[in-house]
């Protein structure tokens, strides 16, 4: 080869090279939608005035997805609105092992209230203990720890119930039409995940109340992509369907996407989480699904004002009681296209 | 092209007599076999039109990426990136700014990034002689961090009608992707078995150092290999997004292992040198099938993973025997 030659092919090469770097930074950039900017924050009771400041260690699991990025996002957001708060939130992890070291570092930061999503309720149990007997209150958020000696107020959702009312809808829905021997599908999220199986459980006893039985079933892993693959799968299954549910909205994109592709009408579809996404669809009413089930990730703001309250040693107003109250639990709401535009305040962008 | 001579024979085999080959024959006996079970317990549902093009369309992602695996591994080398390069084609390929640029953009961001990301692995393991092992493992790790960054962790619904539209729709009655994935494994298939390119492949995969002595230029084709891989991705990226219709940091979440499973299965040797695409192509369509019979038939998924295992022990075995008897033979 000759030296011009070989030139002619490096400035060929660079100039490609550079052509390809402009037009990957042309590409990257990725500006938020408006709906973005709002994540969810909550009403702090009856009391927004300014108190003595509180120290608030955060923990919860890798954002890896749209639902748990929510619940961190809301808690950030929760948090700056009061002026007092300072919120600590360490990086979201899956690794137990990793969270519970997170925690410890924030008990000999000595924070005055914790606010704790375990990835594993059962494994960070101890944790939470040792937390509370150092004297900092626990919130725990959402994935129960196995006692109660381990936190001092539990706010979560209820899987068995989002089943239920998830069954509940699709029996009513069905019933009204006059159908007989319904076939009725069900996508659930991470089989092993005690979650999945309670809202299974709850979806299958509900059904049962009214005669009805879960038919094809397959279990996805709370993504877009394995919500299409094992919907595709289900949909050639079953030649034909009268309701569909999908335990999670972030998944459901994907599910509704194979929906989508396979051309199939004739069934109605429930989702599961409250997405904005899912929630648009549910408005345009132009597809299969027409409910979701709440599972919020809001819950996390009601967290950081719960732990304000605490931090600040007051009640929730409206409650008799001086304290805030053990346990609260979030209630499923059916989302239909009737109400929708009272819940779209909470939906969260999967 | 001069090239080590026991390697060459093989080559000549796999090349021109590919369809007697007694591994392959086997793994098409454990696919008709899996036809028949299906036909058997859904004898309503499993030899539809519709399922077929399912199945297909099913196995069209994770089949281009085994298809750039297979090169990878027939070089010598491995990939374990794959799935984080997948995530992070798509979600490159879906951020609003691409969008707004429309279709062409798209899949153009989409080949680039993921042809990048392979070339960065290949010279990584080329010239910056890092182990295969490790370099691809810092990209599965770089590149799904990236993916999240860029994304936000947040699903990046596509909104461009043109991209879903086409990617989505039929050319002849047969689905785009299907055309898609018959496309790569023809390229591939020609790349591997007719071309200077591929000779050179299994070459370098079969002794390394007897290539390069043989005038190979075999940094530059190493790097080359972990790049072809790398757009094999940013193809099946595009199939990813067309599919789910949106782009996320979760897509393409365990290809690596499925990949590297249906290219062993396949008959193609770990330690390089030695393989076939067509038997890539097998492996792949096995599982897809596998998973399509399961759900049909409404059964657990932790059976369906046990039954996954022992399918790529039992080709282990088969590969192990056949490849005993290759030898004793010639």
């Amino acid at each position: 080869m000759t030296e011009h030659s070989l030139h002619r092919r490096r400035f060929l090469l660079g100039g490609a090279a550079a052509g390809a770097g402009v037009l990957l930074s042309a590409c990257t950039s990725n500006e938020a939608p408006a709906s973005d900017a709002s994540a969810n924050v909550a009403n702090a009771g009856s009391d927004t005035k300014p108190g003595k400041p509180v120290n608030i260690g955060f923990s919860a699991p890798a954002a890896d997805h749209g639902w748990m990025a929510a619940m961190t996002k809301n808690a950030r957001a929760q948090a700056e609105k009061f002026s007092e708060v300072k919120l600590d939130a360490t990086e979201g992890t899956n690794d137990v092992n990793q969270q519970i070291s997170q925690v410890e570092t924030l008990i000999n930061a000595k924070v005055d209230v914790l606010v704790i999503l375990p990835f594993d309720g059962k494994a960070l149990t101890a944790t939470g203990q040792q937390a509370m007997d150092a004297g900092i209150p626990v919130i725990n958020l959402d994935r129960v720890f196995d006692t109660p000696l381990a936190y001092r107020t539990w706010i979560g959702g209820d899987n068995y119930r989002m089943g239920v009312n998830a069954g509940d809808y699709i029996a009513a829905q069905l019933k009204a039409k006059n159908v007989a021997n319904p076939v009725i599908g069900e996508v659930a999220g991470i089989d092993s995940l005690p979650l999945t199986q309670e809202r299974s459980k709850g979806f299958k006893d509900a059904l049962a109340r009214h005669g009805f039985a879960v038919g094809p079933r397959v279990s996805a892993q709370f993504t877009p992509e394995s919500g299409e693959q094992q919907t595709s799968n289900l949909l050639q299954s079953a030649a034909k369907l009268d309701a569909l549910w999908n335990h999670d909205d972030d998944q459901g994109v994907g599910v509704v996407a194979a929906i989508d592709n396979a051309g199939r009408k004739e069934f109605l579809m429930v989702g599961g989480a409250g997405s904005r996404n899912a929630m648009d669809l549910i408005k345009a009413d132009s597809g299969p699904l027409k409910a979701t089930v709440l599972y919020s990730p809001s819950m996390a703001s009601t967290a950081i004002s719960l732990a304000r309250l605490l931090g600040q040693e007051k009640g929730v107003g409206d409650f008799a009681e001086h304290e805030i109250p053990a346990e609260i639990t979030t209630y499923s709401a059916v989302v239909t296209k009737e109400n929708v535009a009272q819940y779209l305040d909470v939906g969260f962008d999967s | 092209m001069a090239e080590p001579a026991p390697h060459q024979e093989d080559a000549k085999q796999k090349r021109f007599r590919f369809t007697a080959d007694p591994r392959l024959l086997g793994l098409v006996g454990v696919l008709v076999l899996l036809c028949v079970i299906g036909q058997l317990t859904r004898p309503d549902q499993f030899f539809t039109e519709g399922n077929l093009s399912t199945i297909l369309r099913l196995a069209a992602a994770i089949g281009v990426v085994s298809v750039g695996v297979t090169f990878v591994i027939i070089a010598g080398g491995i990939d374990l990136s794959v799935g984080s390069i997948v995530a992070l084609s798509s979600v490159w390929l879906t951020t609003l700014a691409t969008q707004s640029y429309g279709p062409f953009v798209m899949v153009v961001c989409g080949l680039v990034v993921g042809a990048v990301c392979g070339l960065i692995n290949g010279v990584l393991v080329a010239y910056g002689k890092v182990v295969p092992f490790i370099a691809t493992l810092a990209m599965y790790v770089a590149a799904r961090g990236l993916a999240e960054r860029i994304s936000g962790r947040r699903t990046q619904v596509v909104s461009d009608a043109g991209f879903l539209d086409f990617f989505r729709g039929d050319l002849l009655g047969i689905p785009v992707l299907i055309w898609m994935f018959a496309l790569v494994f023809v390229v591939g298939w020609v790349l591997l078995n007719r071309t200077t390119f591929g000779r050179r492949t299994f070459a370098v995969g079969g002794n390394a150092e007897a290539s390069r002595l043989a005038g190979i230029n075999v940094k530059r084709h190493t790097a080359l290999v972990y790049a072809v891989a790398g757009l094999c991705c940013g193809i099946a990226a595009l199939m990813v997004v067309a599919r789910t219709t949106a782009g996320a940091s979760t897509n393409g979440m365990l290809y690596e292992l499925d990949a590297i499973a249906a290219v062993v299965i396949g008959g193609t040797l770990l330690t390089g040198g030695r393989g076939s695409l067509s038997g890539t192509l097998i492996g792949v369509l096995i599982f897809t099938v596998l998973s399509n019979i399961f759900t049909l038939n409404n059964l657990d998924t932790d059976i369906q993973n046990i039954a996954k295992g022992v399918i790529i022990v039992l080709a282990a075995l088969l590969q192990f025997r056949s490849r005993k008897k290759t030898r004793t033979s010639s």
